[in-house]
């Protein structure tokens, strides 16, 4: 009767999964392991010993310490045995199970004898053991045997001492630094892998001596290196020499030939490290990147998906900075976008992306959209991010790229993909005034049918904030009030203030918002009942249609100026009492959150190519700032902010540093300030801007900050009115005024009254450089040439004596404040002249590329031609002023 | 990863069907217990298991790690780098490794075949990659190291490959030198 029982058992066990191991129980393999301490050892057997327990091991099972104790010493009896194929088992299980000190001694003398041993096998694998387990003082003892084994004719042995001398060198860096000779003779072996573990040995014991390295690089590009791996590390190595030659640039890059001409070795490895070094040489030129680009365009039409992902990734790195060098790619690229790998396939449009000009986009877009519809939700991401930059990039495209978005918003997708396109209509709404009446229309039909809470109140707010300030924002009423209707508490909670948004902002809306307000008072939710109780009362809605108080408004749309997280903090520590929960207890210091957030994409869990952020990803967390700000909202795109200027001294009382936005008609400045006085509190802060020096300039809006307690940062802003598109410069006196309080420093409560004070701030100056953007071209030759001539302006100014050519020429780079291109603003020392090429965007978005061509007479007078190419003639006259002004 | 350091191996994974362990080995300290082992395992397999790593090595991205994949029969292979890593060198591992396995496995490359060599594919982890190193990427040479010492001497020379038939050739001789 159990016969056939067991055999269906067997045979089911055949199909399931069969397995040696199937059943193993650590307890009775531990038992089986007495069969090491047998005096008549069974080499076969104790190798199956070995690998069950290799396999328990493997699987993640862990033995105890006396466990790994009893194994160690019963393994270390199988030394005895001279079966070959055991003793590398053997091998194996030390290594293993990384016995302590005192065990190791007990296997010392049976490995060094392996060391010694004729069998080649035996000696590489025991000095791999011994490295492995030893420490400090036994490494003294056989040092002498491992430097014979780095120049051991045997390429096995040699090469596992070398690798052994890397991971030792960690841990015992003085005694490895003594084989330097060795290893060097190693590098010259004519086995390739020993020459590869030689030439990373090597070069580790040098790293720190930039003339060693230096030379040993140079040395090998001369003489022969034997393997593709060897040959990648020296392309490292190379690329490193060149990076720390950087700073004595003349003429030529040292290597640039040979990085070169390693595009022609026969190894793709070899071809893809060069390729990949030159491509991020730092200020590499477009000449430099040609052959580069076209190896790499090469592998883009391999049959191999692993050389079709290399060259893809690299490509789109580099069409982050020079989206121009691989436009040429742009066909192989397409071809790419139904690629059978997906991430090819996603990065391929990320590229195209970034490389496409504004007549491309629209066939773009037909193309992604077939595409979009078989990947997964991590890598759509990536597209909305990186359409998204395409949008802000080309404005005028915005249709095609808006109406993307909302056709895919439409579309199955998880939570975060779609909080991307709603963040990306969003941002394109806010940028793009064109772009708003229908982004708007886009959000409030996924409204309709979203089943994300977040999002539902995210674009309700949203709503609040932009719907009543359309030409017609009667028609969004319908799509908030179905919310009431349709929605869960939370989402119909911030209907009903978005509702009453629209009531405070839009008179003639006031009956309908009424009603429906009333309406909202038989909610079965409690917050829904409150809030409509709440918004009625407010905005007057016992009949009487009145203008919206400014208070009222206020309270509706003043942004809470402390950070949420801080307040929840302060509401959690707040415990109940007689004494009213004060708002102004809670820190206001931002903990750095906005540029976090900005950089938080790029480290997404794909790490497929990060989204084409500009580099000023902190000016979008100025703009979120200040379009928060309602007296500023309406100041249109924010053009520049400058970086931080200091109007205090280091270690005063209050420190205080100011950023300059610059609108195209507008100045905010954001004045950042810092209490350093424990004992006192500042209220209404405010900074008194005097612009007698800055005439064009009228003040229009003041944000004092209400309070700012010791040592928690706060903001208070001042906008000016300046003429439209031109570069009014100024000087401007400021004045921080304050009420100051006493706080009583063991109860920290500050006393009721408080005395007006006044403490001055250093001067503010508006120059000519805050109107221009630093925007590099990748070709300056290529983009003067298609700018052309017709607003060309050329002449020549004296600058007087100078100290250096270097000198003069910063001066003028900081003056104008654009970017330099090409590595041209590295003057060689002592030369006699120098031609410096520079770009950027003026405001009014012009394009504007100068060149610069200095000379320095015997006297060290330096004499400067000045040539510069806008798209318009007015600006390029504004940048002759600029020089000749400064 | 240093841009100017050694290329680095973070683990070789070698995978049943059902995305368990045949054998594995890491290299780098990106994930230190077992569980944190499993789960990437896991998200490796997922992630992999719908794509079609059969005639040519496939790749994918995540967690800011290059993995470089191939499935043969029921047996799926993975080699796991830093995302600096030159990709073609991780292939190049991987391409060793399956080579390897292959000779070592006689063309019978399947579960089965591979647990019932362990032992073989163990040590055939162990001279490929030191602590992260490249030892060596030819998969002639690695099963030729490996079967110095294990090669079934009965097993027919047709069935071997000539370096495994070098291979035994000189174990004989060890064997002889030895006793």
């Amino acid at each position: 009767m159990a016969q056939p029982l067991i055999k269906k058992d067997d045979d089911r066990d055949d199909e399931a999964e069969y397995s040696p191991f199937l059943g193993i129980e650590k307890g009775a393999v531990l038992q089986e392991a007495r069969v090491f301490n047998d005096p008549q050892l069974d080499p076969r057997r104790c190798s199956q010993v070995i690998t069950k327990l290799l396999y328990l091991l493997n699987q993640g099972e862990t033995f105890t310490k006396i466990e790994a104790t009893e194994v160690f010493f019963a393994v270390t009896k199988l030394f005895q045995s001279k079966d070959t194929g055991l003793r590398r088992m053997v091998y194996l299980m030390i290594k293993e199970l990384s016995p302590s000190a005192d065990e190791v001694i007990i296997v010392t003398s049976s490995l060094m004898k392996d060391m010694n041993s004729k069998t080649d096998m035996y000696r590489a694998n025991a000095i791999r053991v011994l490295c492995r387990i030893t420490d400090g003082t036994l490494l003294t003892q056989i040092e002498r045997y491992l430097k014979q084994a780095i120049v051991d004719k045997n390429p096995v042995v040699a090469s596992a001492a070398l690798v052994s001398g890397i991971h030792l060198l960690q841990t015992n860096p003085e005694i490895v630094k003594r084989w330097s000779n060795e290893v060097q003779e190693a590098v010259q072996s004519r086995a390739a892998l020993v020459q590869f573990h030689a030439l990373a040995l090597l070069h580790q014991i040098r790293q720190n001596d930039r003339l060693a390295v230096s030379k040993l690089v140079s040395n090998l590009t001369r003489g022969t290196v034997r393997s593709p791996l060897a040959q990648c590390l020296l392309i490292r190595y190379i690329s490193q020499v060149i990076r720390e030659s950087g700073s004595t640039q003349t003429g030529d890059r040292p290597f640039y030939d040979y990085l070169e001409g390693c595009l022609r070795h026969k190894a793709e490895m070899v071809i893809f490290e060069a390729a990949r070094a030159i491509t991020e040489l730092s200020g590499v030129t477009s000449r430099e990147l040609t052959p580069a680009i076209t190896v790499l365009q090469l592998f883009l039409s391999s049959s191999k998906p692993v050389l079709r992902f290399a060259a893809v990734r690299t490509l789109n790195k580099v069409a982050m900075t020079h989206p121009m060098a691989v436009t040429n790619c742009n066909i192989d690229m397409e071809s790419l976008i139904s690629d059978q790998n997906r991430s090819i396939a996603t990065l391929a449009i990320t590229t195209l992306l970034k490389t496409g000009n504004e007549s491309s986009v629209d066939r773009l877009m037909k193309q992604i959209t077939n595409f979009m519809s078989d990947i997964a939700d991590e890598f759509k991401i990536v597209v909305v991010e990186a359409i998204r930059s395409l949008c802000l990039k080309f404005p005028l495209k915005y249709r095609s790229l808006m109406n993307f978005l909302s056709n895919i918003l439409r579309e199955e997708g998880g939570f975060e993909y779609k909080k991307a396109i709603v963040d990306s209509i969003v941002i394109l709404i806010r940028d793009i005034p064109d772009a708003k009446e229908s982004g708007l229309l886009h959000l409030c039909e996924f409204i309709e049918d979203c089943e994300f809470t977040y999002l539902s109140t995210q674009i309700l707010h949203f709503l609040g904030v932009e719907g009543p300030k359309t030409s017609d924002p009667s028609k969004y009423i319908r799509y908030i009030y179905n919310r009431v209707i349709l929605e869960n508490a939370t989402v119909r909670a911030s209907a009903v203030s978005t509702l009453a948004k629209f009531g405070a902002m839009v008179d003639s809306l006031k009956p309908r918002i009424f009603t429906l307000l009333r309406r909202c008072l038989f909610d079965s939710d409690d917050e829904v009942r409150d809030r409509a109780t709440l918004y009625l009362e407010m905005l007057g809605g016992d009949g009487e249609i009145v203008e919206t108080q400014k208070d009222v408004k206020e309270f509706l749309f003043g942004s809470l100026d402390v950070p949420l997280s801080n307040l929840e903090t302060s509401l959690k520590n707040y415990e109940p009492s007689e004494e009213p929960f004060d708002i102004n207890s809670v820190p206001k210091e931002v903990k750095s959150q906005p540029l976090a957030e900005k950089k938080a994409p790029n480290k997404k869990p794909t790490g497929l190519g990060a989204p084409a952020t500009e580099p000023s990803s902190g000016i979008d967390a100025y703009e979120k700032l200040l379009s928060s700000i309602p007296e500023f909202s309406s100041f249109g795109k924010l053009f520049k902010s400058s970086a931080p200027v200091e109007l205090t001294e280091a270690e005063t009382e209050y420190a205080v540093n100011v950023v300059k936005h610059i609108f195209d008609g507008h100045v905010v400045f954001q004045y950042n300030c810092t209490n350093t006085i424990p004992e006192q509190l500042l209220e209404n802060v405010t900074v008194i801007v005097d612009p007698s020096e800055a005439e064009e300039f009228a003040e229009v809006a003041s944000r004092p900050l209400r309070s700012l307690p010791y040592d928690s940062p706060g903001q208070t802003f001042v906008a000016f009115q300046k003429p439209e598109g031109v570069p009014a410069v100024g000087k401007f006196s400021n004045i921080l005024r304050f009420i100051v309080k006493e706080v009583d420093p063991s109860t920290g409560e500050a006393e009721e009254d408080g005395v007006e004070d006044e403490y001055q701030l250093e001067d503010l100056e508006i120059v000519a450089a805050d109107y221009m953007l630093k925007v590099g071209v990748s070709n300056f030759r290529n983009a003067w040439e298609t700018m052309g001539p017709d607003f060309e302006k050329v002449d020549e100014y004296g600058l007087g004596p100078r100290e250096s050519l270097v000198e003069a020429v910063n001066a003028v780079i900081n003056l104008l404040g654009m970017q330099p291109c090409e590595g041209t603003e590295v003057v060689p020392s002592n030369s006699r002249s120098h031609t410096c090429l520079l770009s950027g965007v003026f405001i009014g978005n012009v394009k504007v590329l100068v060149r610069l061509q200095f000379g320095l007479d015997s006297n060290r007078e330096v004499a400067m031609k000045l040539a510069v190419r806008s798209a318009d003639e007015a600006v390029s006259d504004t940048i002759h002023e600029i020089v000749a002004s400064g | 990863m240093e841009k100017d350091s050694c290329p680095l191996v973070k683990n070789i994974l070698l995978l049943d069907p059902e995305g368990k362990r045949v054998a594995v080995k890491y290299y780098s300290d990106d994930w230190p217990t077992n569980s944190a082992k499993l789960a990437y395992e896991k998200s490796v397999f997922t992630k992999t298991q719908k794509t079609n790593a059969r005639t040519e090595a496939e790749i994918t991205m995540f967690d800011n790690n290059i993995v470089i994949y191939k499935f043969v029969q029921d047996l799926h292979f993975f080699v796991t780098g830093g995302d600096d890593e030159n990709e073609l060198i991780l292939d190049a591992v991987l391409q060793g490794f399956v080579d390897a396995v292959t000779l070592l496995l006689r063309n019978k490359v399947d579960k089965s075949e591979a647990l019932e060599n362990l032992d073989l594919i163990l040590l055939c982890l162990d001279e490929i990659i030191d602590r992260g190193m490249i030892l060596e990427t030819d998969g002639n040479a690695i099963a030729g190291k490996v079967a110095t010492s294990s090669v079934d001497p009965a097993a027919p020379l047709s069935e071997q490959t000539i370096s495994q038939a070098l291979a035994l050739a000189r174990e004989h001789l060890t064997r002889s030198l030895l006793s």
